[in-house]
């Protein structure tokens, strides 16, 4: 005991001299790096690839500079007066020389768009007015007004004020279905122009149901995939996969060819007399199709998950089950379901994601009431109004963060089985 | 920031071929084979410059985005008027100095010889087309439709009607169907009521629908018996009818028409070989090459003077092109400045009253 006193005073070293703590953490902050560097491609690229593109579609959804930039007198004006002054000669001076400068650097069109997506029809006064501005002679508030008496309408000017800032919720208001009123107060668009909210809730209805129905057929063939015999079962999933390594357009078109008018099952039921030559079904360009054929496009995404798990649940537990008196039922419903849960959630995770961001079989097979919010995105996309197009997928965004956090508070991620 | 943002669209970019000296994008199907035939192949074999054609639904989409992400790499591209002048307004294509178009063949100065409009700050127009409705005859025996009203009565001409997916042309459309005089059209539609009246005509075929998208689909849709009548760009009915010998028919009545314009976005690769390209397929014969292949009229007086032989060797043009007087009984130029400053708001519209189900 005495002699383990001394030892224990004198700190500890390597067999160079360093002392081991220091040269423990000197080496483990080497393979630290190594670990860093090894994961920093990857790094990368989720940046570049992902978190990056998705961060300028969220600023984009409340950025939009089309006015803000081309007319900074104005602009400044708004600055320095506040909300509810009727704007004065100065004020239309400063707009006049912001439509000046437009038309020099041709951006009358990009002002005035950014206008017209708050108030309809000024995208035109705008190139008009710009076109006109070198001959406009003060008092300019009487030139403009005579150039279009709309220059006078206050709702116009408030809705110049909430371009003036580059930063806007405007979009967000469009999407969803509020407008602008002349007063600077935030109302409910009429009935016959409300679409978003609508085609929000019915995106997650449609792919919950789509979720459902893959649930449905997926989990009879995931079982008979995990407990056929191994020749039998190789078959099985290799035309599960079949259709999985098909092009997707492929798909979509063959579908086409069987499920409209003049398709294949129509021609063969009216050739069993099922149906008459008249009563052919409709089962495309409408929500029936968007359903069949996204059930089919997404099945696999339900049936790997579900077999994954299914394959490694030992069969000595249903029969244990059954020798202890449970019916089929019972034993299904307490002990073969509950093992499968981690399965079923991430197939039906996956599936629901899935289907709430899919755009393209809706477009080709969804007709007029088939579509999703997902074509709408797409619609003001090609209709160049891409801040309109980044709140809608901002809101998909979070609509689907939502879910993926109640799905963790109810089931635990941590249980999900990805295979 | 702006370049930034504009990372992703900027990959776009890179599907198109880079290799050709000029290239041009156009709308694909017959109309794309019209402008290949009518103006890229004897531009090069005239100059010995080589010319590519890209397709897409509407080059509008893709060259805002071209330009914007400023990687241009289309030199030429086929718009429709309204497009032509919103996207001229807004910066994305250059203007064209037309003192670089060439005189008529029979001498008449361009400024002259190009019917009035068809001539922008940054686009020459490259032919009239109009959005029609045709029938397959084969499906009304006892005598088809005649009017743009019979195009709404299911009772008297039964079957689905095939109908482009869109706000433009369908409501001035629509209008006309309801008894509305072309010179009227646009007032009606600019007053909520004249809204609210097109969308009820639409209302009562809504459920016998078929909506299209791509130019291409309603002859397709004709001949694979899903509609019995549809909507539909002109040209692509008569390239079917008489190139594919179709049983097609098109009712003129009510039609809308409108100049198609070659214009070059902003920052093209190659400036120059696009504008002479311009200048040679707007000029009499360009316009007349390209007219041989699609019923799309041409926009100079000269191009006209001569009849015109489809590229069979014995159809004339002359009764098939919008123009012709017999077609222009009950027409209607498509508007350009409403549509400017309306779509947005009657696309809106018309795709709440779509989703309504």
């Amino acid at each position: 005991m005495a002699d383990t006193a001394p030892i224990a005073a004198a700190p500890l070293t390597t067999a160079d001299g360093r002392p081991l703590a220091e040269a423990l953490v000197a080496a483990q902050a080497r393979s630290r790096r190594r670990a860093f560097l090894l994961v920093v491609p990857l790094l990368l690229f989720m940046i570049l690839s992902f978190i990056l593109p998705i961060g300028q579609m969220l600023h984009r959804s409340i950025y939009h500079d089309g006015f803000s930039s081309n007319a900074p007198g104005v602009s400044a004006w708004f600055a320095a007066n506040p909300q509810g002054t009727e704007p004065d000669e100065a004020a239309f001076a400063a707009l006049v020389e912001d439509l000046r400068t437009m038309q020099a650097n041709r951006t009358a069109g990009e002002a005035g768009t950014r206008i017209n997506y708050v108030l309809p029809e000024s995208r035109s006064l705008f190139t008009k007015a710009a076109r006109e501005a070198k001959d406009l002679q003060p008092p300019y508030r009487e030139a403009l007004l005579a150039l279009d008496p709309k220059w006078g309408d206050p709702v116009l000017w408030e809705a110049m004020r909430a371009s003036a800032s580059p930063y806007t919720f405007d979009f967000y208001i469009v999407a969803t279905d509020f407008e602008r009123a002349g007063d600077g107060s935030i109302v409910r668009v009429t009935e016959n122009r409300q679409i978003y909210v609508y085609l929000f809730i019915k995106t997650f209805l449609l792919s919950g149901l789509i979720t459902l129905i893959c649930l449905v057929i997926g989990f009879p063939v995931a079982h008979l995939l995990a407990t056929l015999p191994m020749a039998k079962a190789n078959l099985l999933m290799i035309l599960v996969l079949l259709p999985f390594w098909t092009s997707l357009l492929v798909r979509t078109t063959s579908w086409m060819a069987l499920l409209q008018g003049e398709g294949v099952i129509n021609d063969l039921l009216v050739w069993i007399g099922a149906i008459s030559q008249e009563g052919r079904l409709r089962m495309i360009n409408n929500q029936t199709g968007t359903i069949i054929v996204m059930t089919h496009i997404l099945l696999p995404f339900m049936i790997l998950p579900l077999y994954s798990v299914m394959r490694v649940i030992p069969p000595s537990y249903a029969r244990a089950a059954r020798s202890l008196g449970a019916t089929s039922w019972t034993t299904f419903r307490r002990i073969y379901l509950p093992q499968t849960l981690p399965g079923i959630g991430a197939g039906a995770l996956l599936v629901f994601i899935l289907a709430v961001g899919y755009y393209i079989t809706p477009a080709l097979v969804g007709g007029a009431d088939g579509q999703l919010i997902s074509n709408l995105i797409d619609f003001h996309m090609d209709k160049s109004n891409w801040s309109l197009a980044a709140a809608l997928s901002a809101m998909l965004l979070v609509g689907v963060l939502v879910l993926y956090w109640l799905y963790d508070r109810l089931i635990g991620i941590d249980n999900l089985k990805l295979g | 920031m702006k370049k930034t943002l504009i990372l992703t669209t900027a990959l776009v970019g890179l599907a198109f071929p880079a290799l050709a000296d000029v290239t041009v994008m156009s709308w694909g199907g017959a109309y794309g084979a019209a402008q290949t035939e009518g103006h890229l192949k004897p531009f090069t074999a005239a100059t010995g410059i080589a010319t590519t054609m890209v397709d897409s639904d509407n080059p509008a989409t893709p060259i805002k985005a071209m330009v914007e992400a400023n990687n241009v790499t289309i030199d030429v591209a086929s718009l429709e008027y309204a497009d032509a002048v919103r996207l001229c307004d807004e910066g994305v294509l250059e203007p064209f100095d037309a003192s670089i178009l060439p005189a008529g063949k029979d001498g008449t100065p361009a400024a002259e010889d190009f019917l009035p409009g068809a001539v922008t700050e940054c686009a020459v127009s490259t032919d009239i087309w109009a959005t029609v409705f045709a029938y397959d005859t084969t499906k009304f025996p006892d005598g088809g439709p005649t009017t743009a009203a019979d195009f709404f009565d299911t009772a008297k001409f039964p079957g689905k009607r095939g109908v482009k997916k869109g706000a433009k042309a369908v409501l001035e459309f629509a209008l006309m169907a309801d008894g509305v005089a072309p010179a009227d059209v646009y007032a009606t539609l600019s007053t909520p009521e004249g809204v609210d009246r097109a969308f009820a005509k639409l209302d009562s075929i809504k459920a016998d629908i078929v909506w299209w998208e791509a130019g291409a689909q309603p002859p397709q849709l004709l001949a694979d018996g899903e509609v019995a009548m549809t909507m539909a760009y002109n040209g692509r009915i008569f390239n079917a009818a008489i190139a594919e010998a179709k049983p097609f028919q098109i009712v003129w009545d009510g039609q809308i028409y409108e100049n198609e314009m070659y214009a070059i976005p902003k920052g093209a690769p190659n400036m120059e070989e696009a504008k002479q390209f311009i200048a040679f397929a707007t000029s009499t014969d360009g316009l007349r090459q390209q007219a041989q292949w699609i019923s799309y009229g041409p926009a100079r007086k000269s191009a006209l003077a001569e009849p015109l032989i489809f590229n069979d060797g014995k159809t004339e043009m002359a009764p098939h092109l919008p123009t012709a007087p017999e077609n222009m009984k009950n027409a209607l130029e498509s508007n350009w400045e409403f549509w400017v400053d309306r779509d947005a708001e009657l696309n809106e519209r018309f795709n709440a009253w779509l989703a309504a189900g």
